[in-house]
């Protein structure tokens, strides 16, 4: 490229950064240091600027568009303040390892370290937090530090990177020119796997009786699952997925076990804690999945896929560590792979768990349940929204029941489990994704914590299906204290206390409808499907005490589940 | 088990508590931590002494080695080393036990640095097993004051050498 030479200020520099990066949006809101920026965003029209109503929502917001599109998303926020309420956002995006990138402002250098006004050290507040946190402190570094932001965010295992711009570093001239070449030294992400493991894991693969494929979000980040589909249909290897996994593999596909873990399907739990090899791809081994470590898949060999070499022998031991991109090492695996295998007897074993416990709810006696309101929301959409689920007991019916089709399409805080992810996260892949339904389903509880959105949502015209599943509790909260801690409900009932959503959905021009009827569902959802210039909101009353089965206590293994309500009450925790 | 780590890391802002906050946020037992300028401009060596089950050593390792900032982690238990560090110790003395106090610096091959009329300080270095060791004979005398450096370490033999510049050209 030639090497262009003209005097620009650091705002000028920022926006030609954001430019060559490819920036279609940013999720901003202003303030005293990053004045200057919004000058000059004035005049730019390669972007669209989003103003949420909280910062927090502008962090979720990014990371719902990086999930649901693979890019880069984009937070830009003023300094104090305006920095320190990204701080969950951030975590959030550490924790799921989403590619975005949080600009802050800054007091002038001079004033660092001063307690001036509207000065927090977020640099250092968010260290633990990002993959990597930058303070510019020199103009002549900024188009750099915006390059090396990008580059680690989306790069490696993807993650939130913060670039602090002090005042001054935004108001400064230098003469412009676009770094093309990046210098880390320390940082050289590994993506081929190695040759031999890869053949190895063919040859073991090849003997297995009882494999079982276990699947996370890393599979979805690689863009592997056609890889992940040619391989279990093409070797008949039954695939579970993790919360961050769902959508990798079609959940109608007969080898698909759903979810794992906690609240996962009795089968996919027992298909692993039998399996003889057990191929972990882009998973972690989080404590969510693997219940008590010592007692997860002991007899299983186990092979582990991962881009991040400090995944391998965290949680669980692994007899095969493969580091390196899940879909490059896929496409190796697939071309090492020779014969296929039979897997019948392990399938019809696998298919009798499914029949011994399927997922099901209770239906035909009137009262509406969660698990059919997704349900209904599946069918509705053939599998095909971007369904962004919020936290608690509806994010886990979400799981089980949404039979999602297609990768980057369920989008949800795993990791941090933050309450009022969802709405923002929503707005934010509606600006990546035009072609599907973007469906966010809420509880009641956490519809509150950033229900401010709504605002933004109403001003872009967000054709956002918003679903309040209202349970009249902190629902999952709720289910632990009735089954492990005396049924004592303290400070869960939100019953007396919620707002009337209809009517608060309808005070900011958002059409808005109620219903406890599962009669009346279809109808609704129709009509809510059909609206596509404007959010919509449908709040559905359902059975307040119901509980997610099946269940692992915490500290149990995945093999002890409680399938169905326990006659007593309070349980013992494990 | 005690194990030394020896780092290069880039000599930016904030590599140094970048590495701090990993062993507060991960739970690591640290037993020392030292950075001092190296024969690069812009890299400094660390040496940190940490110990714990092999698993969690492990990943410890893999954790300073996910830092942006770290160029390069060696784990100098699996090698030949030297290991030193460097103590001043301030210890009471009466005139009874001046002498002996001085005794037991020369045969530690240590310096008297500091002296007045109730006090004498000495400077010692040498292998952490050494700087136990003075500590605990002149422990019965009353140590007042120390300030340790903490250990510095470097692999026997062939040097490591921060690895030449390479560029990483993005996609
Ligand atoms: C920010 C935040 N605060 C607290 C929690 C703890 N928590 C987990 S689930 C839950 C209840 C959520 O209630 P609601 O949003 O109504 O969803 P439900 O479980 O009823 O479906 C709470 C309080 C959390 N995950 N995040
Ligand atoms: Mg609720």
């Amino acid at each position: 490229m030639k090497k262009t030479k003209k005097k620009l200020n650091g705002a000028q520099i920022f926006f030609e950064c954001l430019k060559r990066e490819n920036v279609e949006v940013i999720f901003g809101y202003p303030g005293g240091s990053t004045l200057k920026i919004y000058e000059e965003l004035y005049d730019v029209d390669f972007l669209t600027h989003i103003l949420p109503r909280h910062e927090q929502g502008a962090t979720h917001m990014a990371e719902g568009y990086a999930k649901a599109t693979g890019k880069v998303g984009v937070v830009l926020v003023t300094s104090g303040p305006g920095a320190t309420n990204t701080v969950t956002g951030i975590a959030n995006a550490y924790l799921d390892s989403s590619p975005i990138v949080v600009f802050t402002g800054q007091v002038p250098t001079h004033l660092i370290g001063n307690d001036a006004f509207q000065e927090a050290d977020i640099v250092g507040i968010t260290r633990p937090i990002t993959k990597h946190n930058f303070q510019v402190r020199d103009i002549h570094d900024l188009a750099m530090t915006i390059r090396k932001a990008f580059y680690l965010a989306r790069t490696g295992r993807p993650g939130p990177v913060l670039v602090d711009l002090p005042k001054d570093m935004i108001h400064s001239e230098i003469e412009f020119e676009f770094p093309e070449k990046i210098e880390l030294r320390g940082y050289k992400p590994t993506y081929t796997g190695h040759h031999n493991q890869i053949k190895k894991a063919a040859s073991i693969i090849q003997k297995a009786k009882r494999p079982v494929l276990y699947v996370g979000g890393g599979v979805i980040m690689s863009n592997g699952s056609d890889e992940l589909r040619t391989l279990a249909k093409e070797y008949n290897l039954p695939v579970t997925m993790t919360l961050q996994g769902l959508g990798a593999f079609p959940a109608d596909d007969k080898l698909s076990l759903g979810m794992l873990g906690m609240h996962g399907t009795y089968y996919a739990n027992q298909a692993v804690m039998n399996s003889d090899v057990l191929i972990s791809l882009g998973a972690r081994f989080d404590d969510r999945v693997t219940g008590k470590v010592d007692t997860f898949a002991t007899d299983a060999y186990k092979i582990h896929v991962d881009i991040d070499p400090a995944s391998i022998d965290k949680n669980v031991l692994v007899d095969l560590p493969i580091v390196g991109d899940v879909r490059i090492i896929l496409t190796e695996l697939l071309n090492e792979l020779k014969e296929k295998r039979d897997t019948k007897d392990w399938l019809d074993q696998i298919n009798k768990w499914k029949q011994t416990y399927p997922l099901q709810y209770e239906k035909g006696d009137g009262i509406l349940r969660t698990a059919c309101v997704i349900e209904r929301i599946s069918e509705k959409t053939k599998g095909h929204a971007v369904v962004i689920s919020d936290v608690g007991q509806h994010q886990m019916w979400c799981a089980q029941y949404y039979k999602f089709k297609n990768p980057r399409s369920h989008i949800t805080s795993g990791g941090l489990g933050t309450m009022g992810f969802s709405l923002p996260a929503a707005i934010g892949a509606s600006f990546g994704v035009k072609d599907r339904p973007i469906v966010s389903i809420c509880g009641d509880g956490g519809f509150q914590m950033n229900i401010q959105e709504l605002i933004t949502a109403v001003a872009h015209k967000i054709p956002l299906k918003i679903f309040i599943i209202n349970n009249s509790y902190l629902g999952m909260v709720r289910q632990w204290q009735e089954l492990f801690h005396q049924g004592k409900y303290s400070f869960t009932d939100l019953d007396s206390d919620n707002p009337n959503f209809v009517k608060l959905a309808q005070a900011l021009g958002i059409p808005a409808y109620s219903t406890d009827n599962p009669d009346e569902v279809d109808d609704l959802l129709d009509s809510a499907f059909a609206i596509n210039d404007k959010p919509v909101l449908i709040e559905f009353k359902v059975e307040k005490e119901e509980n997610v089965f099946p269940m692992v206590p915490s500290g149990a293994s995945i093999s002890d589940m409680i399938i169905n309500k326990p006659k007593s009450k309070a349980l013992k925790v494990a | 088990m005690k194990h030394t780590f020896s780092l290069l890391v880039e000599n930016t802002f904030g590599a140094f508590d970048r590495v701090a906050t990993l062993f507060s946020a991960k739970g690591f037992n640290l037993h020392s931590i030292s950075i001092g300028e190296t024969e690069i401009r812009d890299i400094s060596r660390m040496t940190i002494v940490i110990s714990g089950e092999a698993k969690v050593v492990e990943q410890a390792e893999k954790q300073l080695n996910r830092l942006v900032d770290t160029v390069k982690v060696v784990d100098l238990t699996k090698s030949q080393r030297v290991e030193r560090e460097l103590a001043l110790i301030s210890v009471n003395y009466k005139r009874r036990s001046l002498e002996e106090i001085k005794n037991i610096c020369d045969v530690f091959r240590g310096k008297v640095v500091d002296i007045n009329n109730k006090t004498i300080t000495l400077e010692v270095t040498g292998p952490p097993a050494k700087m136990e060791a003075i500590v605990n004979v002149l422990s019965p005398f009353g140590i007042i004051e120390m300030a340790r450096s903490g250990t510095v370490a470097l692999k026997r033999g062939e040097q490591q050498k921060a690895p030449q510049k390479e560029y990483l050209h993005s996609n």
